[in-house]
């Protein structure tokens, strides 16, 4: 049995007259014991999901299970059973570290110390500011506590939205850390994130833009899916051969991705890309190197994103 | 266009709360039409700081000028050359953008008729002539984004601080985003940036590097991962950060 089992997911808000679609029709499982990454921009959905499996929003239609239960019929069980991270810090900001988190053991009917080992490792980096106001902690160690407080009962299932937003790339490495150890304690954990670099530290991921689910599927897979053959390219005026690249016949997508652009070119064939070189020097551009490239996930992305084409800039 | 006139010049700028000592003795320039990364950790004292190049906040000791203004004295002189975008803080959600812009233009002290002129060529440049008149809270994140930073330019100041311009948004419009701050820099004004998406670093001229409220580096993207024998920003941040003991946001 998957641990989310989603079906043809349907919700809308009403904006004035008009509906704005959050989640349009959409499908996909979660494994037992997985990460499971829903990896998408601001907007596109995530907090919705997130708040039709935790049961604190009713789909307009479709169905959607967590541990075999609905999310509507059976959401006291559910409640019980999953442990919740929402994007915005939602703890007591006027109880301290220790208080907020025996409210919560308290709440689902357990103590601290029952389920002490689950946290314990999270615990201690927070513990020498155990009497200190939620609302005083810095931004990590609130996200370290909002993470011990969703633990405190030993849920099943873990949903986790945007831990990692805002948060600066050493403090997320040690979180998607910490997320591997709590795996291994057979936890399934669904988490989100905008930043398309993590996408790589889930076993399977959604790709979700506008409402839509992209793709489903391992980071691997969806790399080896990318349909054209891929180039890094990079020169001696990088914002001016960006816009030469855009600009040329031979090339049918330009993105710059930090130190190199990454391109697809019209024609595969051999010779197109001297022929490429030849043209971006008459233009006094001076090419270091251009190399086939494994794509990212975020080529990945921005290439099954629609209306991709339409939005370049004139 | 880069040139080498200073716009941005501070001496040990210090920011003290208490005994804690948020920004320590920073010194650095940032030239006209630079984009300049701000990059640290959560906590290296990066908000302190642009807070105080903002004239928002008096520094402890140290010396700065924003444009060509002293932060102790000339604060309000300051304000009005330089414009400020976040994440968090940039249009009323609850206006047009043609009210936005009306809004900003007359609070940066535009004449009715540049204001007018501003927002028809703004508009058009942004591909915003179907939502013009639309409030802005049911715009999609990126198009907000990018009509933040034009209308936190509107009056073209000398500098513009961008404080995580990006987070969020989709890596199209990230892009598209970019491409405004290049058209910026052309035109002259300076891109003092803060970001969490290490790719973006390679976008600036030049990156600093906060750690415990001292910057530890300030060079171009390529220096830095020479020295730290890298090719990669996200490692030279690593190495860097990885030593900080502060962790306080």
């Amino acid at each position: 049995m998957p641990a989310v089992e989603i079906s043809q997911l349907v919700k809308t808000y009403p904006v004035g007259k008009n509906k704005l679609t959050a989640l349009d029709k959409i499908s996909f499982d979660v494994n037992e014991g997985e990460i499971f990454g829903l990896i998408g921009p601001d907007g596109a959905g995530k907090t919705s999901l997130f708040r039709i499996l935790t049961t604190l929003l009713i789909p307009d239609s479709g169905s959607a299970q967590v541990l075999g239960l609905d999310v509507v019929r059976d959401f006291r069980e559910i409640r019980k059973k999953v442990g919740y991270m929402p994007g915005k810090f939602s703890l007591y900001q006027d109880l301290t570290v220790e208080e907020n988190l025996n409210f919560f053991a308290t709440v689902f009917g357990t103590t601290i110390k029952e389920n002490k080992y689950l946290i314990e490792e999270i615990y201690v980096q927070i513990e020498p500011f155990k009497d200190r106001r939620a609302g005083k902690l810095s931004g990590g160690m609130k996200q370290k506590l909002a993470l011990c407080c969703a633990l405190i009962h030993k849920p099943s299932i873990l949903f986790l939205d945007e831990p990692t937003t805002g948060v600066d790339t050493v403090s997320r490495k040690e979180f998607w850390e910490m997320l591997g150890r709590l795996k291994k304690q057979g936890i399934t954990i669904m988490v989100s994130t905008p930043y398309m670099d993590e996408a790589t530290l889930c076993e399977r991921i959604a790709l979700i833009q506008d409402a839509k689910i992209m793709s489903v599927d391992t980071p691997a897979q969806i790399i080896q899916q990318f349909p054209d053959p891929l180039f890094a390219i990079r020169g001696d005026q990088m914002g001016k051969l960006l816009k030469q690249l855009r600009q040329n016949p031979e090339v049918e997508t330009c993105n710059a991705f930090g130190d190199y652009h990454h391109i697809t070119l019209k024609d595969n064939s051999a010779g197109t890309q001297t022929r490429l070189i030849g043209q971006l020097e008459k233009e006094n551009l001076h090419i270091k190197e251009l190399k086939a490239i494994t794509p990212t996930i975020e080529d990945c992305f921005i290439r099954l994103m629609p209306h991709n084409n339409q939005i370049q800039r004139s | 266009m880069i040139t080498r006139e200073v716009v941005i010049k501070t001496d040990k700028l210090t920011k003290k709360f208490g005994d804690f000592i948020a920004t320590n003795e920073i010194s650095f320039e940032v030239y006209s039409g630079e984009i300049f990364g701000f990059l640290g950790a959560n906590g290296a004292g990066k908000t302190t700081a642009i807070r105080m190049l903002c004239g928002l906040l008096t520094p402890t000791s140290g010396h700065a000028t924003v444009a060509g203004f002293d932060i102790y004295k000339q604060t309000e002189k300051v304000k009005s050359n330089i414009g400020y975008m976040s994440q968090k803080f940039s249009l009323y959600e609850d206006l047009t953008p043609r009210e936005n812009i009306k809004f900003y233009g007359g609070i940066y002290g535009l004449t009715d008729k540049e204001i007018k002129g501003k927002s028809d060529s703004l508009i058009h440049q942004l591909g915003l002539e179907m939502q013009a008149d639309k409030l802005v809270g049911s715009l999609p994140l990126g198009w907000k984004q990018k009509l933040a930073f034009s209308v936190a330019i509107i009056h073209d100041p000398k500098i513009v601080f961008l404080d995580e311009p990006t987070g969020g948004v989709d890596p199209v419009t990230r892009r598209q985003f970019w491409d405004l701050i290049y058209d910026a820099s052309e035109k002259g004004i300076t891109s003092f940036v803060t970001t969490h998406y290490m790719d973006e670093a390679e976008y600036c001229n030049r990156i600093s590097m906060m750690v415990d409220g001292v910057m530890k580096e300030c060079d171009t993207p390529s220096i830095l991962k020479e020295k730290y024998h890298t090719d990669s920003m996200d490692e030279v941040f690593f190495e860097l950060a990885r030593g900080a003991k502060r962790t306080a946001d």
